[in-house]
Parts: C-alpha cells; structure tokens; sequence
C-alpha cells in the first residue's frame, strides 16, 4: 500500500501506475453530478473549497447530526462516476486536481486530462460504505447544502488511510479498458 | 395492526444494515475462490468487512439506500390504505434515524426535502392471496444498479440475438458486458423475458425475491440461468470491474407471455450489497418470523 497525504504533488502522481493500491490521508471533498454540473455551467467553488493538490470524492454520504449538532458522517461509500464524464476533465484542467474518488472507472477525455495534467482516478470499493466511514475522521465542513441537499452537497472530510486502487493513471493507462476489451474477446469465444 | 409502524421500521433497519444469508454465503464463496494477493481480493475483504461493520453499527451497509420497494402479500381484506401510511411513517423515522439516505429527489425542481416520501417514493406492491397470512418483502435498489439495467426488444441484429432462448442469452450476457463493474460487481440478474416493457421490468426486479441458492422449476430457465453465471465468471470482470474470477453471483430469470408483436428481455441488475429482507406479519402488525 502505497500512503499519500493531501494536498498531493504531481510528482507523487506521476509515479503511480495502475493497479497500484493507496490509502489517502489528510482532506478530501465530495462533489457529485449537482456540483460538476454547477462548475461545468460556470459556478464557483465557495469560499474555503481549494482542490489544488486535492481529491475529489464522487460520493453521495449519509451524514446526521449529533447531540451537540456536530455532523457524523454515517456511511460514505463512492458513486457511479462515468456519469461525470462529460464535466470532469474541465473540473481536473480548472482547478489542478490531483486525484478524483469514484467507482467504475471513466471515460477517454479523463483519462487524457489524467496524462496532460497530471491527475490519477482511485477507485474505492463501492459499497462498503461502513468500512470507507470509519476511515472519515471528520466532518470538517459542508458547502452548498441548501441549495443541492446533504447526498449532493460538498462536504470536507478529513480521511485516514482511505483505501483506493489506481484505475486510471496519468500516464495513459486504464484498467476499466483492460478488462472491458479481455472480456469482450473472452465472451465472443463464448457465443 | 397496532405494532405495523414499529415492525416495517424495524425491516427497514434490518434490510440497510443487514445482508440475507444466502447473499452472504455467496460473497463469502467469492472470496475463497478468488486468485489470492489480487486488488480482487482484497476488493472482497474489503466487502466482507463492511458486510460485518455494517450488521454491528446497525448503520447503511452501503450509503445509497436506493429505491424503497415494498412487496406485500395480503389476505382479502387487508387494509392496504393503513399499510401504505404505516410504511410512510416508517420510512420517515428510519430517514430521521439513519437507515436511509435522504435519498428522493424532486425530478422537475431537484430538490430534496429529506423525507423520503413523494410521488413513487416508497414503492408500493400488493398481491392479495387466500390465506390469512401477511408477507412484507422489501428491497433497497441502489441507484448504480439500477442505471446498468437494460431492456433489449429482439431480435437484435447487431448481437445476432434471435427470438429464441440463444437469442435471450446473448443479450443477458451483452448487459453483463456493458455493465463491466459499474454496477458494483459481483452482482445479481434478475431477468423477465416477455411482458411489455414496463411489466417485463417490473417482473425482472422481482425475481431478485427468490434466494440465490434456490432453482427454478422451469428446467430451460434452470439451465439458462446456470449457463449465465458460468459464462459470465468465464468474462473475467470480476469484482469491482478489476479482474477476476466472480462477476455474477447469481441469475434469476422469470417469463411472461407477451404479443405477437414484442419480444422484450429486461434486465435489472442488483449489486453486492443486495438488500432485501422480509417479514411475516400477524394479526397486530408484529413480526412472527423472518422470510429470509
């Protein structure tokens, strides 16, 4: 496991390939199809909100507040991410991200804004919600919450070791290709 | 039914938090057959952990609690009014407490009022029987499940699909194809074929009630069914998309008539974390015994 603490520099990108598993530390946002379409249609980020070196989390939490109003995040596994497809390399170009969460991998313009800006995507486990929670040490903030609601909303997480495997890396590489072109030829002998 | 609100709560809770036995079972057969040392495996470690994480917090197994989708088996005469608004209630609470993401949004205004509850929201099935008995299934349908769902009408020439039970395959295991491990690998078909096209969905969902370790009695879907499975772990997709030896952990097909005219093959998909739980209900509402 290969350990990277945010804001993460393009040097440490460079140097991850795919298949390599890595565990996140430090801050992470959430941002989900509400926000890529706001950016993509000209909004701004809030104030506080800075993806330089940062990681953006495809992921819709289940957060509720506690005794003292205090936000717990209860669950917060990662969403389908291709459905960001048609948003997320301006997203990578506008605002230097180093690393985008998600699930199922993405599509030919991420991946070449992954090589020409120097960006990895890291697939986490979809659906393992509880494992993924217990690695949110806190709930540091939430923007945009009246206007998308809690699922859509941007939350700041402070993570430990979050666990992802590099499905995209920025040297052209894509493992959700791989397997999608070996298992066309496996299926067309079985036809 | 004085206890109804208090029991469907309590299914509600179960069925986020906890996975049917026969599921577990079957991701945990997952994982001793898969190629040790692999991002795969460590994919199902991973799951099998949230799998127990989530059944001890008693919190979401994953963080979409998808569709609420309410299966009832009632005798003549069940008052299906006071259901629904008992299940309303319960759906609300469980929002409140946790168990559900605030997870339905208003499709012309986007917004979200945290409730859980709007036009289609629960969703609601009745299936009057004679016998006294009341049955509530209820499955939480995941959003990313449910986008790799598709409805093939045949033939296909481009998948060389024919009206036929070969023509069926190729277009189940085409879904398998396209849906790579979008929808949260090693999953679950439900398949319907026939029906129209909202029927044939609607049956395709519901064969995902049936266990995965029973068979079916209509011996050509029995073997479709295992056929399905085997190819589709032939594919190599694996967990997650990343490779691997499980890409299916399961196939249920059902059939209805259709017209002349229609040959449709609906497909939903249901992910790992496939949450469906189900309850016995007697003559107060209270919980007798659980279906699965």
């Amino acid at each position: 496991m290969i350990e990277l603490t945010t804001p993460i520099s393009e040097q440490d990108i460079r140097r991850l390939h795919v298949g390599d598993q890595v565990g996140i530390t430090g801050i992470i946002y959430t941002g989900r199809d509400a926000v890529h379409k706001y950016l993509h249609e000209g909004g701004r980020l809030p104030e506080g909100v800075n993806f330089k070196g940062g990681v953006l989390y495809h992921c819709g939490p289940v957060m509720i507040k506690d005794e003292r109003g205090a936000w717990k995040c209860v669950a917060a596994g990662p969403t389908t991410s291709i459905r960001e497809e048609p948003y997320q390399w301006q997203v990578i170009r506008d605002y230097g991200l180093a690393g985008v969460i998600g699930k199922g991998g993405m599509g030919e313009r991420t991946l070449e804004a992954c090589r020409q800006y120097g960006c990895v995507y890291l697939h986490g486990i979809g659906g393992a919600a509880q494992v993924l929670a217990e690695c949110v040490k806190q709930v540091r903030n939430v923007y945009l919450l009246e206007k998308f609601g809690a699922p859509e909303a941007i939350w700041e997480l402070e993570v430990e070791k979050f666990p992802v495997v590099v499905t995209m890396d920025s040297h052209g590489g894509s493992l959700h290709r791989e397997v999608f072109n070996s298992s066309q030829i496996e299926l067309s002998k079985r036809l | 039914m004085k206890f109804l609100q208090e029991s469907l709560l309590e299914l509600v809770r179960r069925t986020s938090a906890e996975l049917p036995d026969d599921v577990h079972r079957a991701i945990l057969a997952s994982l001793e057959r898969e190629k040790k040392e692999t991002i795969a495996e460590n994919a199902l470690k991973i799951i099998e952990r949230n799998i127990q994480l989530a059944q001890s917090k008693s919190q979401p197994i994953c963080q979409d609690t998808g569709t609420v989708v309410f299966y009832v088996d009632c005798p003549i005469g069940f008052d299906q009014a006071g259901f629904e608004q008992a299940a309303r209630e319960a759906v609300l609470t469980a929002t409140k407490r946790g168990f559900l993401r605030q997870n339905s949004v208003n499709s012309i205004t986007g917004k979200n009022d945290g409730t859980n509850l709007g036009p289609g929201a629960p969703v609601m099935h009745f299936h009057q029987h004679h016998s006294p008995e009341t049955h509530v299934r209820l499955m939480l349908k995941g959003g990313g499940c449910e986008n790799v769902g598709a409805q093939y009408s045949l033939p296909n020439e481009k998948l060389k699909a024919d009206r036929d039970l070969q023509g069926c395959r190729r277009v189940i295991l085409d879904a398998v194809l396209q849906a790579q491990g979008k929808g949260c690998s090693p999953g679950v078909l439900g398949v319907c074929i026939g029906g129209d096209r909202a029927t044939g969905y609607e049956h395709s969902k519901q064969q995902l009630l049936r266990t995965l370790d029973d068979r079916n009695p209509i011996p050509e879907l029995d073997k479709l069914e295992q056929e399905i499975v085997a190819t589709a772990n032939e594919m190599g997709i694996g967990p997650m998309g990343f490779g691997g030896r499980t890409t299916l952990l399961g196939a249920k097909i059902g059939a209805l008539n259709r017209v002349p005219a229609s040959f449709f093959v609906s497909i939903s998909y249901m992910c790992w974390a496939y949450r469906r739980q189900g309850v016995a209900l007697n003559t107060t509402g209270g919980i007798d015994k659980w279906l699965y």
